[in-house]
């Protein structure tokens, strides 16, 4: 089964299965994992499921769309190198994936 | 998460006629929706540690609407991502899930406590109420409007409905160019299907945008091959002519003018009614929704409403004292929710945040920051090349909302202006070319 960790700002780990092709934003959600507020519920419209992907795991994600791309410019903590939508980001079957989420998303 | 003490419920005196002796909750939520969800998630966040009960009439997990006129509609997503929280969630957060319960009645104490009353005879005795039971469709309430096929699109049911008749539909007639119209319209046209969409006023989108956004979807859908009439209404629905059960069904739509359009299915998008008949029983204060002060509560001071069913104090900052507002939109279900999250746990903290909205139409992507009533000028942003087109909106050289399509960094760019109180000259905003970002200025 995939597997997502997620580090919280404060450094908390919080380790979550999900389904192969669910998105990251939805595994995080669904089970309550507070570091992700995903208003628009995966729709590329609130920059609110913002995280910082683990350098290692970067190229093991697709690339971004030009309209991620735009929304990231409006996240509330700024954006690196490394910051990518989870709610663009789908489980595959051997994904083990290590993501940081900001100090706030609104 | 999951490992804070909380209170069980207590148990009351059994009602007569009931087996099961019920249990007194700590909150009741009545409507298991985008607020209702979030008031008990936020609730929890804030360490409230008494028993909740989320209580909803829909046999379904509670869900994101959204979709249901966008991806769901279209086949993109599945039902299962509509889902807000696990199971799991709301038992270790020890939150019940009440499906399929209508309240219909409710008994009230003087301290605010009390028992509602559901269709089913079921009883569920709290200790504090929510109402957070949202908006029903408007009908429409012409000849034939109890044709089979003649469709609404407010729950997930109304959409597996319009789904389940869509594969043996040719043309479809959309009433109402508002959002939930417009969206639908494109999903169902790109699934093939012949859609006209009727529009009663004489442009797109109501209120909800200014005039240069309407006109820019009404020209946007005409180029993509959607068939618009403004100014057009219903007469009636026809029932097929042939012989056999068929005429139960719908198969046309007849104008004002006599014209007939074929219709296999009608969707009928001309707004909603905000839910306040148990409000109006317990005698609260109900204007255009339940009427709430700034901390979500209303007349009776101990009831929280919130979101699609709530009239409140206009939340903008610079909005005329006394102005009274009630939204219908994602953000602002979740916003409304944690000032009630607050208030039902003892602080008074007023709505954070500028009201924002988004509506997809096929490739059109509109984002919507703050609100635009009351401006006294725009400014235009455009760019054909890469189909982005935004409208500024100002009152007295201030930045108030913005409409983009196609535009984020258009509208995060005023989104965060306005939550940090800042402004983007009209001036230097005209230029396309010119980051928004780049010339926010501190006033
Ligand atoms: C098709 C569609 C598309 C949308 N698209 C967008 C969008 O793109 N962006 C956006 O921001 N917003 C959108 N919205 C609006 C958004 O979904 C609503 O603003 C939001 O759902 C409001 O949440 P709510 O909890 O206040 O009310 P609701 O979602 O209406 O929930 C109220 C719940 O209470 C239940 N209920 C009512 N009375 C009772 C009772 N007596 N007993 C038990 N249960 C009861 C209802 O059945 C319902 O489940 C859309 C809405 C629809 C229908
Ligand atoms: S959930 Fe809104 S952009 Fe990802």
């Amino acid at each position: 089964m995939p597997t997502v960790h997620f580090t919280d700002a404060e450094g908390e780990v919080r380790d979550v299965q999900g389904n192969p092709g669910d998105s990251v934003m939805e595994t995080a959600v669904r089970n309550g994992v507070p570091g992700i507020v995903a208003e628009c519920g995966g729709s590329l419209s609130c920059a609110t499921c913002h995280v910082f992907v683990r350098e290692d795991c970067l190229s093991k994600l697709p690339p971004m769309e030009d309209m991620e791309d735009e929304m990231l410019y409006g996240t509330a903590v700024d954006r690196e190198d490394n910051s990518r939508l989870s709610c663009q980001l789908r489980l595959t079957d051997e994904l083990d994936l290590f993501v940081t989420t900001p100090e706030t998303q609104v | 998460m999951g490992t804070h003490t909380a209170e069980q419920p207590a148990p009351v005196a059994a009602g007569t006629g009931t087996t099961a002796v019920p249990t007194r909750t700590g909150l009741l939520i009545i409507g298991a929706s985008q607020s209702g969800v979030q008031l008990a998630v936020s609730l929890r966040a804030l360490g409230f540690d008494e028993h909740i009960t989320l209580l909803g009439d829909e046999d379904h997990r509670p869900y994101q609407r959204p979709a249901l006129s966008k991806e769901f509609l279209q086949g993109t997503v599945e039902s299962e991502s509509l889902i807000f929280r696990s199971n799991e969630y709301w038992a270790e957060h020890n939150v019940d899930l009440v499906k399929g319960e209508y309240i219909v009645r409710i008994d009230r104490d003087a301290d605010g406590s009390g028992v509602a009353h559901a269709s089913s005879g079921r009883q569920f005795p709290f200790k504090r109420l929510a109402l957070t039971v949202g908006a029903r469709a408007r009908k429409l309430e012409i000849d034939g409007g109890d044709l089979d096929g003649v469709l609404y699109l407010r729950n997930a049911d109304d959409a597996l409905a319009l789904k389940a008749r869509v594969g043996d539909a040719k043309d479809v007639v959309v009433i109402g160019g508002g959002f939930i119209g417009l969206e639908a319209a494109s999903s169902l046209q790109k699934m093939g299907k012949n859609v006209t969409v009727l529009e009663f006023g004489p442009r797109l989108v109501g209120r909800a945008v200014g005039e240069e956004t309407a006109e820019y979807f009404l020209q946007a859908h005409r180029a993509r091959g959607l068939d618009i009439r403004l100014n057009t209404s219903a007469a009636r629905f026809r029932a097929a002519s042939a012989e056999g059960d068929k005429q139960t069904s719908v198969a046309g739509v007849e104008l004002q003018d006599g014209t007939v359009l074929p219709a296999q299915i009608v969707l009928v998008g001309i707004g909603v009614i905000p839910n306040t008949q148990l409000a109006e029983q317990l005698e609260l204060t109900v204007d255009n929704g339940i009427v709430v002060d700034r901390f979500a509560l209303a007349s009776d001071g101990t009831t929280v409403a919130i979101g699609d069913c709530a009239n409140m104090p206009n939340p903008v900052p610079g909005s005329e004292p006394g102005e009274r507002i009630r939204l219908e939109s994602v953000n602002n279900a979740i916003e409304h929710a944690k000032v009630a999250a607050y208030s039902l746990t003892g602080r008074r903290e007023e709505y954070a945040g500028i009201p924002w909205f988004w509506s997809n139409q096929a490739d059109l992507k509109l984002q919507i920051a703050g609100l635009c009533n009351g401006y006294d000028r725009t400014v235009l942003r455009r760019d054909e090349e890469r189909g982005k087109f935004s409208v500024l909106y100002y009152r007295q050289g201030q930045v108030i909302a913005a409409d983009c399509v196609n535009a984020p960094l258009d509208f995060m760019a005023v989104k965060n202006a306005l939550a940090k109180g800042r402004n983007i000259p009209a001036d230097a905003a005209a230029d396309p070319a010119t980051l928004l970002k780049t010339i926010t200025t501190d006033s």
